[in-house]
């Protein structure tokens, strides 16, 4: 038993770098990531935009001027040019980032809170109310969503409000589905026996610990949507079902600009632009928020 | 010693077990808690110890009412807690605590250490929030944590420090019997000695009844006046802490007691080792559960259940073959 | 952190959680993830090779055909969608140049030799189909499949129930003399080291503190923490308070200059936080890292009864 199989001599692993530091606030890591913080840039200068829409906008937006219509990008004072009505496109782009940003942030909002109620109580009373709930989810979810805002609006009339109540009641299954996944996880956790055994009752466990504790995916799932929103947006313009003239949105520009591609195509190229600059924007600081929440998290 | 303050008696928890083909009836039950009864007298500790799926936890749940019992009564202060309400549930809860096993899932990381602390008192309306912050700082001190921690989250704790968090989380509302589901079972054994002893400490400042479950028997027999000892839904052995120990009628007990690993390496320990594992609670052994593990199993164990019966002073044992063996 | 093990001898890493055992363990396999660990210097020479020289190609060759490893838990480090019988003859086929006919029949041979009844039928089930303990017989199955030279058990029984944890340390030590197999045993129970270890290594927060020959360590411990953690042991006889040692593990996150026990220590002097002690030999074969026990002074133990 003397022969020297194996033998280990001084090895050291540095094992403080194999933890990673916990310090690091969600913030700080949100900044560390390149892409995310053009995201951020891109949401805050459309937030500039929209908030002083006004001051930014070297034109009134509806300020028609059939003379100079379809001006060239650059051609007397019109930075962008003007579209068919000769009004002034970089004004008009400027002012549908309002609307954009209002139907995103609210639609998103509406359905988050909603789709996050619903999730809730799916989640946490399971049984009857899981299977009803859930039910009529897959309901909403089968159903085409420009149908389903084409009907809104048949009944209720276009207009940013319905806009807005259309898209928000589309995302509605969404969140619901996402929420009642973490519920269900969160429910197992051994804190929510703990505070049962305590004697709290039903709300308070779902509002104080069931859903601080599902938050960092809803708040993902949210930012990444509002983008979806922007362009659900647009799309609805697009189709006529937004937005009404002479109001500036993007999507109507966009669906101005479809008949005078080939003569003047700036029209369609820059509020095109804008949306997809837009989406990019919320997709990047969406992603970089949920590698930033939690590393390990899927969405 | 002499008050007994909890009463458990014939309490049962059966699940039903879901067949997988859609249409089946639910017609197997798991048994994880089969006709279990004891009572627990104030200011005592009472171990319950055995190995996993023994129903040791669930048995924890049932007194506390977070499942709800087949069959069978808690009697805590003269009330029977399983014919409660949940209201009535609430005010019962007060007087019994729990501290649970995992020290890392068993606080809200989103919340600070005063928050948790103070949830008892929130939920049962108890003082002026300044009164609770006051409460706060005092059970952080009997715990022996200090009150800059108060402001800080779960996840900057180490374990042993965090099953102080929920100690003191326990002690909140003054509890007169306080539940252990392996509490110190997560925690090295540097700091399991500390919880331990502030254990301890605490049960003699406050007055406090412990139900103290785990698998470890060391720690068992260190913190218990009385143990009882379950393998598959039933208790086979219950008895003083010396009765257990140095006179272990049931082989089961005996089979546990000589599997611990020895504590020198200088002795040569002789065994009883086992065969096999523990059976499936859902497909438990006819007769006595043990038979099939059991050494000296007869015909009999393979078929009638045995009865816990008293062998001498406090010393329960459910075997067929009580004094035939040494 | 240095140690040397003989064919047939098992040696024990036993610190507490965060102590680093589990890292040396992998580190030998090579199994580090690099970045961001890595191994900063020394070398691991497995019999006359420097593992760390080695190629991730040469690499694999001796992972689980003369190293292998057993897992903590039996429950998830078994893949659930194949068979056991798969399992076992991949690794078998993986390091021998045998054909499927072979490979199966001596993976039948290995289940009987771990104490599996019905070996033909239980290699056709799927890992659910096992309890705790058959798991981890199929797990020490697979490791000796291909007799290895050296087993690393890491937390190896610490997922089981005490009468399955003395079946399986049974069985380890009874394979151990039959296969002259190496083992290093990586736990932080006492209690498994006194029953299945000759040499023993204490680690605290990533170093080693002191390391020993088993009876060596246990009539006569040297380092304060060994000291402390011998206490806190709970044993069949222990009354009144328990000795435990105060405070927490440090954070290793932060730098620490002098030696990682000392502000948990009782004996600690100002030189402790300013310098760490080296590892030195005090005694024949007995090595422990601390400026007062050295080989010409001595530390008097206080508090907690030495053992008998």
């Amino acid at each position: 038993m003397s022969n020297q199989a194996q033998n280990i001599s001084p090895v050291s692993v540095p094992l403080a770098a194999k933890k990673k530091s916990k310090e690091n606030s969600v913030w700080r890591r949100l900044l560390k990531n390149k892409l995310a913080l053009v995201g951020m840039i891109i949401i805050a200068i459309m937030v500039i935009f929209s908030v002083f829409a006004p001051l930014i906008a070297t034109h009134p937006p509806n300020a028609m001027d059939l003379a100079n219509s379809l001006s060239e990008p650059g051609v007397d004072g019109h930075i962008l040019g003007t579209d068919n009505y000769g009004r002034d496109l970089f004004s008009r782009i400027i002012y549908g980032t309002q609307i954009s940003l209002i139907v995103g942030i609210f639609a998103i909002g509406l359905g988050g809170m909603i789709g996050t109620l619903l999730g809730l109580v799916a989640g946490y009373y399971g049984g009857k109310w899981d299977a009803i709930i859930m039910r009529l989810m897959d309901g909403l979810f089968a159903f085409p969503f420009i149908l389903l805002s084409i009907a809104l609006m048949t009944v209720l009339g276009a207009g940013l409000f319905n806009v807005i109540l259309a898209i928000g009641v589309a995302n509605i299954p969404g969140f619901a589905r996402i929420v009642r996944g973490q519920v269900l996880a969160v429910k197992e956790e051994e804190y929510i026996e703990v505070t049962r055994s305590l004697g709290a009752n039903h709300s308070r466990i779902i509002f104080h610990h069931i859903l601080p504790n599902c938050m960092a995916p809803i708040i993902v799932y949210a930012t990444m949507n509002v983008a979806g929103a922007i362009i659900s947006e647009a799309a609805l313009s697009f189709l006529g079902l937004g937005v009404q003239p002479p109001t500036a949105s993007w999507g109507s520009i966009l669906k101005d600009g479809k008949d005078f591609l080939v003569l003047s195509p700036h029209m369609a190229t820059f509020s095109g632009l804008a949306i997809l600059l837009s989406v990019l924007g919320f997709n990047l600081f969406g992603d970089g928020l949920r590698d930033a929440l939690d590393p390990k998290m899927k969405v | 010693m002499s008050e007994t303050i909890l009463q458990v008696n014939n309490i049962k928890k059966y699940f039903p077990v879901k067949d997988s083909s859609l249409f089946a009836k639910p017609a197997k039950f798991v048994k994880a808690v089969d006709d279990v009864s004891f009572e627990v007298k104030k200011g005592e500790t009472l171990g319950i110890v055995g190995e996993s799926g023994c129903g040791k936890s669930t048995l924890a749940r049932l007194i506390m009412q977070l499942i709800r019992s087949t069959s069978g009564s808690v009697i805590f202060n003269g009330q029977d807690l399983a014919s409660l309400s949940e209201q009535e549930l609430k005010k019962a809860r007060k007087s019994i605590q729990m501290i649970f096993q995992n020290p890392y899932a068993s606080l809200d990381p989103r919340k600070t250490v005063e928050q948790l602390v103070m949830e008892p008192l929130v939920i049962h309306q108890v003082g002026t929030h300044q009164e609770r912050v006051q409460k706060v700082q005092e059970l952080l001190e009997v715990v022996g944590l200090s009150d800059y921690h108060a402001t800080r989250y779960p996840h900057e704790f180490s374990g042993g420090q965090r099953q102080r968090i929920n100690i003191a989380r326990a002690l909140a509302l003054h509890p007169d019997v306080v539940i252990c589901d392996e509490s110190v079972s997560a925690l090295d054994v540097s700091i399991q000695a500390q919880v331990i002893n502030l254990l301890k400490e605490l049960q003699a400042k406050f007055d406090l009844t412990y139900i103290f479950i785990s698998h470890d028997l060391n720690v068992v027999r260190y913190i218990s006046d009385r143990i009882a000892v379950m393998y598959l839904g039933r208790v086979v052995e219950m008895g003083t802490y010396e009765e257990i120990y140095h006179n272990p009628q049931h082989p089961y007990t005996r089979a546990l007691l000589s599997a611990v690993p020895k504590e020198s390496p200088l002795v040569k320990k002789e065994r009883m080792i086992l065969t096999g594992d523990v059976p499936s609670p859902m497909n438990p052994p006819s007769g006595c559960h043990f038979h099939k593990r059991c050494p000296y199993a007869t015909d009999r164990c393979k078929t009638e259940t045995p009865a816990l019966e008293l062998f001498e002073g406090q010393h329960l044992v459910s075997c067929h073959l009580l004094g035939d063996i040494s | 952190m240095s140690f040397d093990l003989r064919q047939g001898e098992t040696i024990g890493i036993v610190g507490e959680s965060g102590s680093g055992k589990s890292v040396t363990s992998t580190a030998i396999l090579g199994l580090i993830p690099s970045p961001p660990g890595k191994i900063e210097r020394g070398s691991i020479v497995f019999e006359g090779k420097d593992l760390t020289k080695l190629s991730q190609d040469e690499m694999r060759k001796i992972r689980g055909n003369e190293i292998s490893m057993i897992f903590q838990d039996p429950m998830t480090s078994l893949n659930p969608v194949f068979t056991v019988g798969n399992q076992i003859i991949e690794v078998i086929r993986l390091h021998q140049q045998v054909n499927k006919k072979e490979a199966r029949t001596r993976a039948i041979e290995m289940l009987k030799l771990v104490g599996i009844p019905e070996p033909e039928k239980r290699l056709e089930q799927y890992p659910h189909e096992f309890s705790g303990g058959m798991r981890q017989r199929v797990m020490i199955a697979i490791a000796l499949a291909c007799n290895p030279k050296l087993l690393i058990a890491d937390e190896p029984t610490t997922a089981l129930d005490v009468t399955v944890q003395a079946q399986i340390l049974e069985l380890m030590k009874k394979l151990q003399v039959d296969l002259k197999t190496s083992i290093i045993m990586i736990t932080h129970d006492l209690g498994v080291v006194w029953e299945s270890c000759q040499k023993v290594l204490v680690m605290y927060a990533g170093n080693t503190v002191e390391y020993a020959n088993v009876e060596d360590l246990y009539q006569n411990p040297l380092h304060p923490y060994t000291w402390g953690l011998l206490d806190s042991q709970i044993k069949s006889d222990t009354v009144g308070k328990l000795p435990s040692i105060p405070g927490n593990p440090p954070d290793l996150r932060n730098e620490i200059a002098g030696c990682y026990f000392a502000p948990r220590c009782a004996y600690a002097q100002e030189k402790c936080f300013t310098e760490r002690p080296p590892l030195v030999e005090v005694s024949l074969e007995h090595m422990v890292a601390c400026h007062f026990q050295t080989a010409d002074h001595r530390l008097k133990r206080e508090g907690g009864e030495a053992s008998e």
